[in-house]
């Protein structure tokens, strides 16, 4: 097997859900090892709370949604209510690089694994805290999800019609906005313990990484009062700019950025004569005949196949893309090409198709190394082999009840 | 964080996040920027500054002596590059320079020279068929997000490939998707075709997928000045939200109606039907419509339950929750008056990295480099 990037690096995450555990796929996937700890009292949220389940059926090891943020990763079951759990997290941390946490302020330290407690022992530990608010500020100790941080944010607001309620963006969207900033910190932060040797705590506000999203918007808003708003599929730069109806249901995406893309266009399609029609000729002149052109390009595309018209229009040098629906991401050939899903084979649900990253390395390339860990699937390994226990060890710490 | 690392920024649009995010996290950063560039609207002002500014014409014989005479001394370098451009040569020039292409679809695969902006980035990556009425048109978000997320996977594929450099002392080539990166933001609904062969699609103002009788729980509600989030969850934190909002409409002498008799401590998003939901959600509907947005904020956090104000940025702009944390950041603009940024997204030891303005970085750049 290549090297890979990460190797060599632990991480222990403690908590659920996405904005934790997906800092933590992230990094496994490039070849750290990482530990995900739950309790068999306090499961990862996601496992119950959340389908799909495998044939429907709820189930602690049986939930897709889990599974989806919790591959390459080794899963572990500790009471840390219990003093002897509360023990073997501790010795865990002491082994770690690295400690994600999504909890509310302030909970790790209650537990007794705060960054202070694990800083003493293992002074080179980066720790990420990441919730909703940040650890400080007068609203640090609201709780929250991100499928409603997302409108906090403003996001939401800024989706759909103009003359139509906001909308969300599919899921806890901030969420992953935050644990992509998170994961850059933990590195950034790894980085900086190579020169100097000391550790850090990371203060990741899942709402602050969102605004980093909208940060021109902001910016606008800070220099000239300016408020955005939805503008459906419009934008300023550009005319045509939007969404239409294709044959089968599928609709295709489409812009023109300059006057001769729009020219383009319209040989493309057939239509010479108004791609040189006075009226239309310039942006403005497109953007206020925008019905006349929308009218043009639904009629050509209303029968048509979404890809084979994508595929036309790139050929003419129009920018052009089938919105791809989740079940066309499993067929999109670009997709196919460059590894986006990778099966593996989890014990209930079967085989599964795990995300790839992003990007690729050219010398050392990501691995979805295993299918995400049924609950405490790993206790052994992770105990006896990572932190060394002996087995009489082991099976006292069993006996007092640090795994249930 | 990232202090002694040089990075080199030659992104089009859809890089520029990437660059400004190892600045705040402490790398310096010169951002090349053609002569005749605008550099006055707010998406190049929000995302480059805190890089240096050189200006120079890469495309000219002098100018593209000076980018490789920086990319060999560079640690990192963020490109855009177009079909035919070659981005490996960067990697040829300096071993040991971590090279970062940033593209639509990536350098390989079928579609690589494809054209595409936010639009079709965002289609391409599944997101929009995921935004919108049910049954109308897909829709993006009305500010690019795209280019955010592209950048965002860049600047870790960075980070992850210096790391490596750190052990082997080898640099390499970081090929990143938009529509890749796109997909990060999908949460886990491909799963749902992978698992049990349904497509997720867009549910306009509501959320589904939760309940296995398929119900959907409505998230936008009307009230006096906007709109606010509000869904009915499960789970410890879902009962306590469900109490404290009965218990806060019973303080004001509200009509429970059907609310009255709910046991939340039984009550099952999962296992909900749709004809359940409507009933608890109607009597929500009507107190809803007589709060305030900041009112409900500060309710909801004062009674520890979950739900938010779908906030515009003025909403956003005067939250003191972000004043407190020191999150905006000013610095002088162009022109003298300040400009006013968000700050470093995160918070090391108790400490936010101050920003640099663009500005003040262009001359001492020029300075260096002559």
């Amino acid at each position: 097997m290549p090297a890979r990037a990460l190797d060599g690096v632990r991480v222990a995450e403690f908590g659920g859900y996405a904005a934790g555990p997906h800092v933590g796929k992230m990094l496994a996937n490039f070849g750290a090892t990482v530990v995900h700890v739950e309790s068999r009292a306090h499961p990862d949220g996601f496992r119950m709370q959340y389908p799909p389940y495998k044939n429907g059926k709820p189930g602690l090891d049986s939930g897709g949604c889990f599974a989806y943020f919790n591959d390459s990763k080794f899963g572990v079951a500790l009471d840390l209510k219990n003093p002897r759990g509360l023990d073997l997290a501790r010795h865990l941390a002491a082994k770690c690089d690295v400690v994600i946490e999504n909890m509310r302020p302030g909970v790790m330290a209650r537990i007794g694994i705060g960054y202070d407690t694990l800083k003493a022992s293992n002074p080179g530990l980066v720790m990420l805290s990441t919730c909703n608010m940040g650890q400080t500020g007068p609203r640090a100790d609201t709780p929250g999800f991100g499928s409603q941080l997302t409108a906090l944010a403003g996001m939401c607001q800024l989706t759909g019609s103009p003359d139509h309620p906001p909308m969300l963006l599919y899921g806890p969207y901030i969420d992953f906005i935050a644990s992509t900033l998170g994961a850059l910190a933990v590195l950034a932060a790894l980085e900086r313990r190579r020169t100097t040797g000391n550790g850090a705590h990371l203060d990741v506000s899942q709402y602050e990484c969102g605004l980093m999203f909208l940060a021109g918007p902001l910016f606008d808003f800070h220099a000239s009062g300016r408020v955005a708003q939805r503008a459906g599929n419009d934008d300023p730069g550009a005319a045509p700019h939007g969404a239409y109806a294709c044959a089968g249901g599928a609709w295709l995406a489409l812009s023109c950025w300059s006057d001769a893309e729009f020219g383009r266009l319209m040989e493309a399609i057939g239509q010479p004569a108004l791609g040189r029609d006075r009226r239309v000729v310039d942006r403005e002149g497109r953007r206020m005949h925008a019905q006349l052109i929308d009218t043009v390009l639904a009629g050509w595309l209303r029968e048509r196949c979404a890809d084979t018209a994508a595929e036309m229009l790139q050929a003419a040098g129009v920018h052009a893309h089938a919105v791809n629906t989740m079940a066309d991401l499993f067929s999109d050939p670009q997709l196919a090409v460059r590894g986006q899903w990778r099966r593996r084979s989890h014990p209930v649900i079967g085989e599964q198709a795990y995300c790839a990253p992003a990007f690729t390395l050219s010398e050392t390339p990501a691995e979805i190394t295993r299918a995400a860990p049924t609950l405490g699937a790993d206790n052994e390994s992770v105990f006896r082999g990572l932190l060394g226990l002996t087995a009489e060890e082991y099976a006292a710490y069993q006996a007092a009840g640090a795994f249930d | 964080m990232l202090q002694g690392y040089t990075v080199l920024d030659l992104t089009a649009r859809l890089g520029w996040l990437a660059g400004r995010l190892l600045a705040d996290l402490g790398a310096d950063v010169t951002r090349i920027e053609a002569p005749d560039a605008d550099r006055g609207g707010a998406e190049w002002r929000a995302l480059n500054v805190n890089k240096r500014v050189l200006l120079l014409d890469a495309a000219e014989t002098d100018g593209l002596e000076r980018v490789e005479r920086l990319a060999r001394s560079a640690d990192i370098l963020f490109c855009t590059p177009r079909p035919g451009d070659r981005p490996a040569r960067f990697l040829e020039l300096n071993p040991r320079l971590v090279v970062v292409a940033i593209t639509p679809f990536g350098l390989t695969g079928p579609k690589a020279g494809w054209l595409a902006s936010d639009l079709e980035i965002m289609a391409a990556g599944g997101a929009m068929s995921l935004a919108g009425e049910p049954d109308g048109m897909p829709v993006r978000v009305s500010a690019p997000q795209a280019y955010a997320w592209a950048g965002a996977q860049a600047a870790v594929g960075a980070l992850v490939a210096l790391h490596h450099r750190g052990a082997s002392g080898k640099g390499q080539m970081v090929d990143v998707s938009a529509q890749s990166a796109v997909i990060t933001a999908l949460a886990h609904a491909p799963t749902f075709v992978d698992i049990s062969g349904i497509t997720p699609t867009r549910a306009g103002a509501y959320v589904t997928g939760r309940s296995v009788t398929g119900a959907k729980f409505r998230v936008f509600w009307r009230c006096r000045d906007g709109h606010l989030n509000f869904i009915l969850y499960g789970g410890g934190a879902g009962r306590h939200t469900n109490e404290q909002l009965v218990g806060w409409m019973r303080s004001r002498g509200f009509e429970l109606g059907p609310l009255e008799r709910i046991d939340w401590s039984r009550w099952d998003p999962t296992i909900v039907t749709q004809e359940e939901v409507d009933v608890i959600e109607r009597p929500l509907e009507r107190f809803f419509a007589t709060l305030a947005k900041r009112e409900f904020l500060e309710q909801a956090h004062r009674r520890g339950m979950l739900g938010y104000p779908v906030s515009t940025v003025a909403d956003i702009a005067s939250d003191p929750h972000l004043a407190a944390r020191g999150f905006w950041q000013d610095v002088p603009g162009p022109d003298g008056p300040g400009e006013r940024h968000c700050g470093a997204f995160v918070v090391v030891d108790g400490h936010r990295a101050a920003l640099h303005s663009s500005e003040t970085r262009a001359a001492s750049a020029a300075k260096r480099i002559r």
